[in-house]
């Protein structure tokens, strides 16, 4: 993939944080999204023509981007064009406040853009326009190719500046795009930008692949697949494609994820009926077993700060979810509830496990504490599994599979994504059906 | 003495228990699924004459039932008769359970298979082991029966 360069020009510093009067609270269920208006960014006059975009429609692009963004918060309600009182490099200049406060708008961002000499420069500004002042401005300089990924960065900084989170948008999801009846299903490696853009397959589905993962750090993923019939975690660079199978195991590997800091795998590995938790240094080859019981253990994810792992086992009878330190000591069950428990994973923030429950023939996505705690389900369904987190941890991806007849019709897998607080539930637009997302890191960060 | 009336009256509760459940499950047999096993023939293909390929297994479990160490018997037998033949057993769930576990518990099913047939004298060596999780359902259908078809180990032949 091609490296971003990304230049910070200008810095207009923000106002005083003690002086913002907007401010959207994420905490909770928001019923009541923030009305803003996102003014098409004018294109100045200068701007050269490009052989491979539109310069002239790129300002109207960009800021629907960014609308599409905010909408899938549910946190904002973008307001309709049609309804904007000043024309775009106006507006981007001072905006006549009580005008915009008539279309009920309380924040306004405006922004213009430049192509010249094969460069694109480009500005935004963010408005309070109940206190008439500049929250926000930042400018840009890119190549014209990189417009999406602009628009994202600027969601992401107003999404900052407006909820103190940091944002989400400058992503993109990993997952496994399927295709074919359900019981000869083709699976390959695809991935795509949070929004749906940018759709590439990574594998030809000549051979089964599951379970993709970024590395936080990095854009290296790892994932399970069945090349020449061998079940393996397998390493791939995705910017330059060459993989890797990892470790030398004389059986099944699978479940892996990177640790926070990047250099490790954890996995699960099976050797005659009984899969145990492993980790393999990427950069050392040295391989540790961290659990030693005659029961199932998987689907291990450390803690962000990397003293701990939580994991599944099936060690008093059925799945339910522990925790252990790094070195596999100090095991104990945080799960307690009716139902079994699957796939646990640890928010990025720290403070949370997202998990997959089944009970009486449901499924259920939910998140509790790290001890256990405060267990809340924020989605039932047929069946769903296998959460993802967002990076600012507000938000989570899973799949969902429908109920399908006698002969598999009527089967379909999508992606979904759901807030921690529970609202804003939304399916996520995949060129064909999908499952096992994996959410990256900021890619600007 | 107060203690061991106690005591043989718990056992009373749990045996009654037992019987209860036992009942319970012979309840849901029928339509060739016994408790949630199947017992049916539909999807079976045969190694030989008389010799099926695979036995199924209850929800999250990797033990065999009386029907199922009997097809395996069968199995050892031909394969004693083949001695250059060797088999993959390939171990399967159903779709009803997340996918890194269910890929573990087909790696039990299928080992709870080559067990068996290693304790009737059939080398190890002979035996390779794949576990699929949920990923090929022989009956795409999302109901009991389908699910109790696809919970299931098949011992296929490699060479």
């Amino acid at each position: 993939m091609k490296k971003i360069f990304l230049i910070l020009t200008i810095y207009l510093a923000s106002l005083n944080p003690l002086f913002a009067l907007i401010e959207v609270d994420i905490t909770r269920g928001n019923l009541d999204p923030l009305p803003i208006a996102v003014s098409p960014l004018y294109v100045d006059v200068k701007s050269e023509k490009n052989d491979d975009i539109k310069v002239k429609e790129l300002g109207n692009n960009i800021s629907e981007i960014i609308e599409k963004n905010f909408k899938s918060t549910g946190l904002f309600n973008p307001l309709k064009k049609e309804a904007f009182v000043q024309k775009p490099d106006i507006a981007h200049l001072k905006p006549r406040f009580e005008d915009w406060r008539l279309i009920k708008a309380q924040a306004l961002v405006t922004g213009k853009l430049l192509v010249k000499d094969g460069k694109l420069k480009i500005e935004f500004r963010l408005w309070d326009l109940t206190a008439e002042k500049e929250m926000t401005a930042l400018a840009f300089t890119t190549t014209p190719s990189n417009w999406r990924r602009v628009a994202h960065i600027i969601s992401d900084k107003i999404y900052e500046r407006l909820t103190g989170e940091e944002g989400y948008f400058d992503t993109r999801i990993i997952y496994v795009a399927e295709s074919g009846a359900k019981n000869k299903r083709v699976k390959k490696l695809a991935i795509m930008d949070q929004d749906g853009a940018n759709t590439k397959y990574l594998t030809l589905g000549n051979e089964l692949v599951l379970t993709p993962r970024f590395n936080p750090t990095n854009q290296m993923v790892t994932y399970m697949s069945y090349f020449r019939n061998m079940p393996r975690v397998y390493l791939l660079d995705i910017e330059t494609g060459v993989q890797d199978v990892v470790g030398n195991f004389p059986g099944m590997t699978f479940a892996p994820r990177f640790s926070p800091d990047g250099k490790k795998i954890i996995m699960s590995f099976a050797e005659d009926g009984n899969s145990d938790i492993y980790t393999m240094d990427l950069d050392t080859r040295v391989v540790e077993r961290i659990t030693n019981h005659s029961s199932i253990d998987t689907s291990p994810s450390f803690s962000p700060d990397g003293k701990f792992i939580v994991f599944n086992s099936d060690r008093s009878g059925l799945q339910q979810i522990y925790v252990m330190r790094s070195d596999g000591s100090d095991v104990k069950r945080i799960t307690f509830g009716t139902g079994i428990y699957g796939t646990p994973v640890w928010s990025p923030r720290g403070d949370l496990i997202a998990f997959t429950k089944m009970r009486k023939g449901r499924f259920y996505i939910g998140v509790m504490r790290t001890d256990g705690s405060g267990e809340r389900l924020l989605t039932e369904n047929f069946y769903q599994e296998a959460p993802s987190w967002s990076p600012n941890g507000r938000v989570l991806v899973f799949y969902r599979e429908t109920k399908s007849g006698k002969k598999g019709e009527g089967f379909s897998a999508k992606l979904w994504s759901i807030d921690i607080t529970g609202y804003n539930e939304r399916k996520l637009t995949t060129k064909t059906d999908a499952s096992d997302p994996s959410w990256s890191s900021l890619l600007s960060k | 003495m107060k203690l061991n009336t106690n005591l043989k009256n718990i056992f009373l509760i749990i045996f009654t228990t037992l019987i209860l459940n036992a009942c319970s499950t012979a309840k849901k047999s029928g339509a060739g699924v016994d408790g949630d096993v199947y017992t049916g023939n539909k999807t079976v293909e045969y190694l030989a004459s008389g010799v099926p390929d695979r036995v199924f297994f209850a929800t999250n479990k990797s033990s065999l039932t009386t029907k199922s160490r009997e097809t395996l018997r069968k199995q050892s037998t031909y394969l004693r008769k083949n001695k250059k033949l060797n088999v993959t057993i390939e171990g399967h769930a159903d779709e009803r359970g997340t996918r890194e576990y269910n890929l573990a518990l087909g790696e039990r099913r299928a080992n709870a298979a080559k067990d068996y047939l290693m304790t009737y004298g059939i080398s190890g060596k002979r035996i390779s082991i794949i576990s699929y999780g949920k990923e090929k359902p022989v009956n795409p259908g999302s109901d009991s029966l389908s699910w109790s078809q696809n919970r299931r180990s098949v011992t296929v032949k490699v060479n």
